[in-house]
């Protein structure tokens, strides 16, 4: 599968970029002469990328910066004047104020009628003039959009991608209000069950090839295909297979109509109500960067992000599906205090005074790599004052060539910036049981994991003076624990993941979590405060910064600072 | 300028042809004001044996014929040096030739072959590829499967110095797939030609290698533009291809550069190599020169492929003349004539254009030129807004309906166009959607208007020429032929209107699928 483009590295002296001088919409710009091509290799600039430049932006559909161009959808076409050039000195002629003289495309046919060239793939030159928004520009726009229009079905009213349609949002900025299409429309195949997790509707599609483009040509699986011909086309599969690749969802998210729809998410909302929020997915180490829609503290999709250095714009169909665990009903809401409910100031108090007895060298922290780096952080603090010692769990599976990391944890990375394993992460568990056995550790903190899966056992926790768990669904080791402090999925607090490829991305709050569970930070940063005379802070903002002067690594950022991209940190 | 094209100016500046008065009756009456204007007819380049009794495609009947004397003759030759000094090799002297002897492609656009194969990216250090184009599909057209089927070595001696002049050694056939006897009969061609050196390793010891392969199409129209044809070829959909940037000449097959030339064109390179480039180019006119195969059909008397010089036989000669399409049926009259295969723009009998000529003082000026006293060549039928493309001649007599041939016509259209881009896949059916009702009782008297507007949205506006070969059939016939296609409209409106409904309920909807 071809790997993602990443930004090139950056270098002390950039080379003097090469430059061309156009008009958008009678406007200079001056815009480099190559630009990044899907494949992030350069090509000379199109107009379609010279107007984005000059701050216009051309209706597309077929197009799209990571896909390769085929240009079928015509929706860019726009009127354009190049500089009439004298044919024997080869300058440019001018006329009499003093300005380059410009020929008006024309049909070599039809001198009269203005011909538009495709701005997704046609090369700008210099002295071009790109007329966006002339009158033959926009004719040529609304008889694209009435094309479009003419055999689609127009079922907005039932339609999930109302609301985020392209179809609809041209029709409405660039259409005219009227066809003079008086006959019978074509029928096509609707819920088309495509494969395991994707529906087609063949009379909304607009046949821009996005989806097969990008299962090929992204994916590696060559899966779709059209039939049939003319106006009759159809997005089918090959006949006999289901289009089942762990990306498939990304053609959703790309068909800029509502033709290819999620399963999942089918007619369960409509996009106007979500809330959307900037986060990460937390099911492998690539850390792909998404949007999470949700309605009232419920999270009804995963979206890609785009993030150039990480995951391009997509994202597997594994991690965008694993959302559903974070609304279950057995969610911990409750503080547990030797297996009663408790409050929050009560179990910390009492914690507080517990952890206060523990002698140096018995106390051992497991803290799952899937915890913040904050909180990581603020548990290598804990340890630092008990000499505990830390590790976590090592979760791995298949790489897959393309998105998927064989790292399953979202932040193995951050865990060992944090000092909370190293050499070989979950080489000290085994230690820890020992300690356990032969009595030399009585105290132990789980963050995250069920150690019973991991070589602590259900006798051997039974057998601990002190165990506090924090975790966000119930298990073994929760059962069994003393102090029980229910936490949040990313999704429902902000902190910051760092992964496989050392880049350190930051999440925001989406939802907010079930019961009396609380983000682990936050009582964290009040244990750490009860044992230490330095003052931890009380905002997620303030503990990131003091953790940024601890840790060499991290040195030098800032979260304000942190884009929605991420920052590079060595590894 | 030689005699023969003087010639041909004073024929421009005299019409010859006159139809009988209007609605008086079908004579034709010949005027001939310049007696010394020999007598229209064929003169066999390419078509020279073909037809002969016991000419056969095998390679022993061509060899006896004289056939790969030429290529024999071209591995051989030396270089060649200019007045300047410059050396160039045997290919590149041969380029040339094909350049200098104005040699236009036959397949549609009429693109100079030379300069064609000037652009073909020679530093890439990529092979290059050379493809026959043998879809022949334009309706009408029925000149290339003449040599396919009858005089393949022709062909393939072509296309070996083609290839050889191009630096290529991989070649195919693309033939459609409607033609399984003539793929069959290529096959066996390169096989015999294989067998005698003419074509694979060290061809005929000269250390020239080159392979050339035949593939069949699945039959469908669009796969005979160029860069569909390409795609077919890679095995996929043949989904044209857009320019900039896949120009064959630079990215074509397989990204790499390719050659696309027609099979009639390829054969003329056969006897550019045989004549030498000023020879070829005193036959036909200038800009317009050797021979081209006019495939001649519909309402005449007498319809056939005839190979005749470029410009020097009028439309009208096509025809009327004897010694091609010998008139009308009885009783009939000249409506229409389709000049360069389907997708080329209608000519309305009696209509009269202005060209430019040159005159007698060596300046242009405009001559009123008759449809019928057209020269049948590149630039005149261009200069009368129309194109000879596929050298396919349709004519129209009195009894057609210009809306039910332009009904069909948008229906071969809806049906090939490959639905890539969507002012072609969208506006072809919906034409023929349109003139199906128009033709089946459902006309209104805005359909010529409503057609216009749907054929102009696709025009310039396609991925490939498709676009404007479904665009132009229908601009031009509702264009010239107004009142007919208003009448159609405005008379099933009345019987509506009679019948006391607004739709016809009759009316079934058009589909092909
Ligand atoms: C829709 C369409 C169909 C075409 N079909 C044919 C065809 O059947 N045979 C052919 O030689 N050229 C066909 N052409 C023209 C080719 O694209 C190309 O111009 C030609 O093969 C070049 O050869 P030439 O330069 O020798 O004419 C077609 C073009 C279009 C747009
Ligand atoms: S299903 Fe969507 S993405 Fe695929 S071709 Fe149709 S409109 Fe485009
Ligand atoms: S590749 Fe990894 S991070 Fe990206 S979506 Fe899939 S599981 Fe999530
Ligand atoms: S113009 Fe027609 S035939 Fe050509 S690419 Fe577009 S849809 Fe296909
Ligand atoms: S965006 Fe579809 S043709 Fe340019």
């Amino acid at each position: 599968m071809p790997a993602i483009a990443t930004a090139a590295p950056a270098t002390s002296v950039p080379p003097p970029v090469e430059t061309v001088t156009v008009k958008v919409n009678g406007r200079t710009v001056v815009v480099p002469k190559t630009m990044p091509d899907w494949q992030g290799k350069p090509q000379l600039t199109t107009m379609l990328q010279a107007a984005r430049l000059g701050g216009v932006e051309i209706p597309h559909y077929c197009y799209h910066d990571k896909l390769p161009v085929v240009g079928n959808c015509r929706m860019c076409l726009v009127e354009f004047g190049t500089p009439v050039m004298n044919s024997a000195t080869r300058k440019p002629v001018l006329n009499e104020d003093g300005t380059p003289k410009i020929a008006r495309s024309v049909l070599p046919y039809e001198p009269g009628t203005p011909r538009g060239a495709i701005t997704c793939a046609t090369p700008i030159s210099p002295g071009m003039e790109i007329y966006a928004d002339s009158p033959a520009t926009k004719q040529m726009r609304e008889a694209v959009l009435e094309f479009l229009l003419i055999n689609h079905p127009l079922d907005c009213p039932i339609c999930d991608q109302a609301g985020e349609c392209k179809l609809q949002e041209y029709s409405v900025q660039h259409g005219q209000a009227t066809s003079e299409f008086v006959e019978t429309k074509v029928h096509k195949p609707k819920a088309v069950d495509l494969g395991p997790r994707i529906m087609l509707d063949d009379e909304r599609c607009i046949l821009c090839t996005r989806c097969i483009r990008f299962t090929k040509d992204i994916a590696g699986d060559d899966a779709l295909g059209i039939v049939n011909r003319g106006s009759y086309n159809s997005v089918a599969a090959y006949p006999g297979r289901k289009f089942d690749n762990n990306y498939s969802l990304n053609t959703v998210d790309i068909c800029p109509v509502g033709a290819l729809t999620s399963k999942d998410f089918r007619f369960k909302m409509r996009v106007w109500f979500l809330k959307e929020t900037r986060s990460l997915c937390t099911s492998c180490g690539t850390g792909c960067n998404i949007v999470i829609g949700s309605r009232e503290d419920t999270i009804h999709r995963f979206e890609p992000r785009d993030n150039a250095a990480v995951n391009s714009s997509w994202m597997c169909d594994s991690g965008r599906l694993n959302y559903k665990w974070i609304g279950r009903p057995d969610r911990l809401r409750d503080v547990g205090v030797r297996g009663e409910r408790s409050t929050w100031s009560a179990a910390l108090r009492e914690l507080h005074a517990a952890l206060a007895q523990a002698p140096m060298g018995s106390v051992a922290i497991i803290a799952g790599a899937r915890q913040t780096t904050e909180e990581l952080y603020l548990l290598k603090r804990l340890a630092e004052r008990f000499g505990a010692a830390t590790d976590s769990v090592p979760r791995t599976g298949a790489a897959d060539g393309f998105l998927v990391a064989a790292d399953r944890n979202c932040n193995t990375q951050g865990a060992r910036l944090t000092g909370i394993w190293s050499g070989t992460m979950g080489a000290q568990i085994p230690r820890i049981a020992e300690g356990i056995r032969t009595g030399k550790v009585r105290t132990l903190l789980v963050f995250g994991e069920d150690v019973t899966r991991y070589g602590i056992g259900e006798e051997l926790l039974a057998s601990l003076e002190t165990l506090v768990v924090s975790d966000i669904l119930p298990s073994a080791t929760t059962r069994a624990a003393h102090y029980l402090l229910p936490g949040c999925a990313a999704a429902e607090k902000r902190g910051t993941f760092v992964n496989v490829k050392g880049r350190l991305q930051k999440f925001l709050k989406a939802v907010e979590a079930p019961g009396d569970a609380r983000p682990e930070w936050e009582f964290l940063s009040d244990l750490v405060e009860g044992g230490v005379s330095r003052k931890v802070p009380a905002t997620l903002e303030g503990v990131f910064n003091q953790m940024v002067r601890e840790i060499p690594a991290f040195s030098g950022l800032e979260w304000a600072r942190i884009g929605d991209t991420g920052a590079a940190v060595p590894l | 300028m030689d005699s023969n094209h003087d010639k041909q100016i004073q024929s421009l500046l005299c019409y010859r042809y006159t139809i009988g008065q209007c609605g008086t009756g079908e004579k034709i009456e010949r005027k001939s004001i310049e007696s010394s204007i020999a007598m229209p007819q064929e003169l066999k380049l390419i078509l020279k044996h073909a037809d002969e009794p016991g000419y056969g495609p095998d390679i022993g009947c061509y060899l006896k014929h004289g056939g790969y004397e030429t290529l024999k003759k071209a591995l051989k030759a030396p270089g060649r040096e200019l007045p300047d000094g410059k050396k160039l090799s045997a290919q590149e002297a041969f380029r040339g030739d094909v350049r200098t002897s104005g040699l236009r492609g036959r397949g549609g656009a009429g693109f100079s072959a030379g300069l064609k194969w000037s652009f073909v990216d020679r530093s890439s250090g990529k092979p290059i590829y050379l493809i026959c184009n043998a879809d022949e599909s334009e309706p009408g057209t029925f000149k290339d499967r003449q040599i396919l089927h009858k005089d393949p070595h022709q062909l393939i001696e072509g296309m070996v110095l083609s290839c050889w002049a191009n630096d290529v050694k991989l070649a195919y056939i693309y033939i459609r797939g409607e033609f399984p006897e003539g793929a069959r009969l290529l096959n066996r061609a390169l096989a015999e030609a294989r067998e005698k050196e003419f074509l694979g390793k060290n061809i005929l010891g000269t250390g020239y290698d080159l392979e050339i392969w035949v593939h069949r199409g699945a039959g469908a129209y669009i796969c005979g533009e160029e860069t569909g044809l390409i795609e077919s070829l890679e095995g996929k959909r043949a989904y044209p291809r857009i320019k900039p940037p896949y120009f064959p000449a630079v990215l074509g097959l397989y990204l790499c550069p390719t050659i696309v030339n027609n099979v009639e064109t390829l054969c003329h390179v056969k006897h550019i190599a045989a004549m030498g480039p000023a020879e070829f180019a005193r036959l036909g006119t200038p800009n317009n020169t050797g021979t081209r195969i006019v495939s001649l059909s519909g309402d005449v008397q007498h319809p056939g492929y005839f190979e005749v010089e470029v410009g020097k036989v009028t439309i009208g000669e096509l025809i009327f003349h004897e010694n091609f399409g010998r008139g009308l049926k009885p009783g009939r009259q000249l409506k229409a004539v389709i000049p360069g295969g389907s997708s080329s723009k209608v000519l309305k009998a009696g209509e009269v254009f202005s060209l430019k000529r040159k005159g007698a003082d060596g300046q242009m000026i405009p001559v009123d030129v008759p449809m019928l006293d057209l020269p049948y060549d590149f630039d005149s039928l261009q200069s009368a807004g129309t194109m000879s493309g596929s050298g396919a001649v349709i004519v129209m007599d009195d009894s057609r309906s210009m809306v039910d041939a332009l009904a069909n016509l948008a229906e071969f259209y809806a049906h090939e166009s490959c639905g890539q881009c969507t002012p072609c896949r969208e506006g072809a059916l919906w034409m023929a959607k349109g003139l199906h009702r128009l033709t089946h009782g459902g006309g209104r008297k805005e359909d010529a208007a409503y057609l216009t507007h749907i054929a102009q949205n696709i025009q310039g506006r396609t991925i490939c020429a498709f676009g404007e070969a479904a665009a132009w059939p229908v601009l031009s016939f509702v264009e010239k032929f107004w009142e007919e296609f208003q009448a159609r409209g405005e008379a099933d409106a009345a019987a509506r209107t009679e019948a006391g409904s607004g739709a016809n309920s009759n009316l079934k909807p058009y589909s092909y699928a």
